[in-house]
């Protein structure tokens, strides 16, 4: 190879080089923030499975809003998630799916004041169709139904209790789900007859579920708190993320998912 | 006869085996020390522990029972046989060991559940329901823990003197005399070996078992399962059931001598 043909991928790499390195020069500043405060960083948002689609709406409508800042939710059972914080898991905020979890971090010392900023009540939900006829609370004592419940260890499971004794009825689920939307998978799929979940989950079923109120007063609402916890990092962007979950914006977000106001 | 002559470890070796050792003891260690000891018998007499334990054990021995009567044959096929698509076959037996146990539960319940392609007409003909079941636990454990039991009992056949089942051919044994009574006990070590990582296996499922046979306290609620919902709430308990799990593994395990396993 002649000299000068050894050089032209050199020279070639060379002017990429200055013409990427131009380019990054000079970039357009994004816009600050209504507030005038510009966010960056990242946070890690622990919340309840319920919150999945909300969680992930609303992480994107702060990213749109502050270009830099980045929200990783983990979601699962609170009261998972609560025994992950208080083994130092690095979490900025906490959104459980009851007071419990959360006054359980907060009694800790991990975090303060818990701002409550949703509701949910539990219905029952049936596979589209409800082949088995199931109408009622009181059916959760029928021997011959296939039913299922959330485990009396998850918040879900604790409502479902409630539920049952304030009815009066004496269940008898044939399987006690680790989480909601398990149990919302497997009676979409129709191998349960019907399964206690939050209506919020009902919507999340879509085409292949549908809800059965139960009667008001049946003791089966829930508020979710969110809190900032004290070990976040990034605390400005963490409660940036609450001060949005309890907008006006976050209770549209939170309303089209079926939640109730706190 | 005596063992082969000691060799002295390559020098490096040692270090690595030591943190080997460390990384998989540490855990256990740090167990024991979160174990509540004062409360241990009372926690071991709940009915959830006793439960849980006696799930676990009965669904294990099942599975390898299981694994026994119909992953021996199949590994029969896979080392001696001739069928064309070998390579293929082995691969999908083994496939339960790669899916994610959650993934394997998930296409049980579409194969055997109650909308399932051979648990629908199962239903319909026998009123049969395998999930949320004593026996959709068994079928659970069997799926994610019979390749185990086939991959060793494979390696053992192939490594097996095929000149000892000649001769018993040779002197006038059918197959079926010559399978019992020359190749099994010619295989006994792997037989075992398998059994054991498959009861092993079985012991510790949780994603296949949750996912398609469901919880619930004395019908499905094996150790693992029982062990992941008192992590949330109740630490103590989770704790001794832990160690009960560990302590029965080891009961089993620690007895098992080299020699039984065939060096």
């Amino acid at each position: 190879m002649t000299s000068a043909r050894r050089l032209r991928p050199v020279a070639l790499a060379i002017s990429l080089g200055v013409a990427a390195c131009g380019t990054a020069t000079g970039p357009d500043e994004p816009a600050p923030a209504a507030d005038g405060v510009r966010l960056g960083g990242t946070i890690t948002v622990f919340a309840a499975a319920s919150l999945t689609d909300v969680v992930a709406e609303l992480a994107a409508v702060l990213a749109e809003r502050h270009p830099g800042v980045t929200v990783r939710p983990s979601f699962g059972a609170s009261s998972s998630l609560r025994e992950q914080i208080l083994a130092g898991a690095p979490a900025d905020v906490f959104a459980a799916a009851d007071a419990a979890d959360v006054d359980a971090v907060v009694d800790a010392g991990a975090a303060r004041t818990p701002v409550p900023f949703a509701s949910n009540h539990l219905e029952i939900v049936v596979p589209a169709g409800n082949a088995a006829g199931v109408d009622g609370l009181t059916d959760f004592g029928d021997d011959a139904l296939v039913l299922g419940v959330c485990a009396a260890e998850v918040p879900c499971g604790r409502l479902a209790q409630a539920a049952f004794a304030h009815a009066g009825v004496s269940a008898r689920p044939d399987t006690e789900e680790p989480d909601a939307r398990a149990l919302l998978a497997k009676v979409a799929s129709g191998e349960l007859d019907a399964g206690l979940v939050y209506r919020t989950d009902v919507l999340a079923g879509g085409a292949d579920v549908a809800g059965i109120a139960l009667p008001p007063g049946a003791a089966a609402t829930t508020t979710y708190p969110a809190v900032v916890l004290d070990r976040s990092r990034q605390r400005d962007v963490a409660e940036a993320f609450v001060a949005l979950l309890v907008s006006d914006e976050g209770r549209a977000v939170l309303a089209r998912a079926g939640f109730g106001p706190p | 006869m005596t063992g082969p002559a000691p060799v002295r470890p390559p020098a490096v070796l040692v270090p690595l085996a030591l943190v080997a050792v460390t990384f998989v003891v540490l855990p256990f260690v740090a167990l024991l020390q979160r174990t509540p000891w004062s409360d241990l018998a009372d926690l071991l007499r709940r009915p959830i522990v006793t439960d849980a334990l006696e799930l676990s054990l009965v669904s294990a021995l099942a599975a390898t029972a299981l694994s026994l009567v119909f992953g021996v044959p199949l590994a029969w096929v896979l080392a001696r046989s001739q069928l064309p698509g070998r390579s293929a076959l082995r691969a999908l037996v083994l496939l339960p060991m790669v899916l994610p146990p959650v993934v394997g539960g998930a296409s049980l319940l579409l194969a055997f559940g109650r909308r399932g392609l051979v648990g629908a007409p199962l239903h319909e003909a026998t009123g049969l329901l395998l999930p949320f079941s004593l026996w959709g636990v068994i079928v659970a454990n069997t799926f994610v823990a019979l390749p185990f039991l086939v991959l060793t009992v494979e390696a053992g056949l192939r490594a097996a003197d095929r000149r000892f089942e000649d001769a018993a051919a040779t002197l006038g044994a059918g197959p079926w005399t010559t399978f019992r009574r020359v190749t099994l006990p010619l295989v006994a070590p792997s037989l075992l070996a398998g059994a054991v990582v498959c009861w092993a296996r079985a012991l510790g499922e949780f994603g296949a078992t949750v996912t398609f046979a469901g919880n619930l306290q004395g019908r499905t609620q094996t150790m693992p399962l029982a062990v992941f919902l008192a992590l949330e709430s109740d630490r103590d308990a989770a704790v001794a059931l832990s160690l009960v799990l560990i302590a029965v593994s080891l009961a089993v395990l620690v007895p098992l001598r080299d020699r039984w396993l065939g060096t």
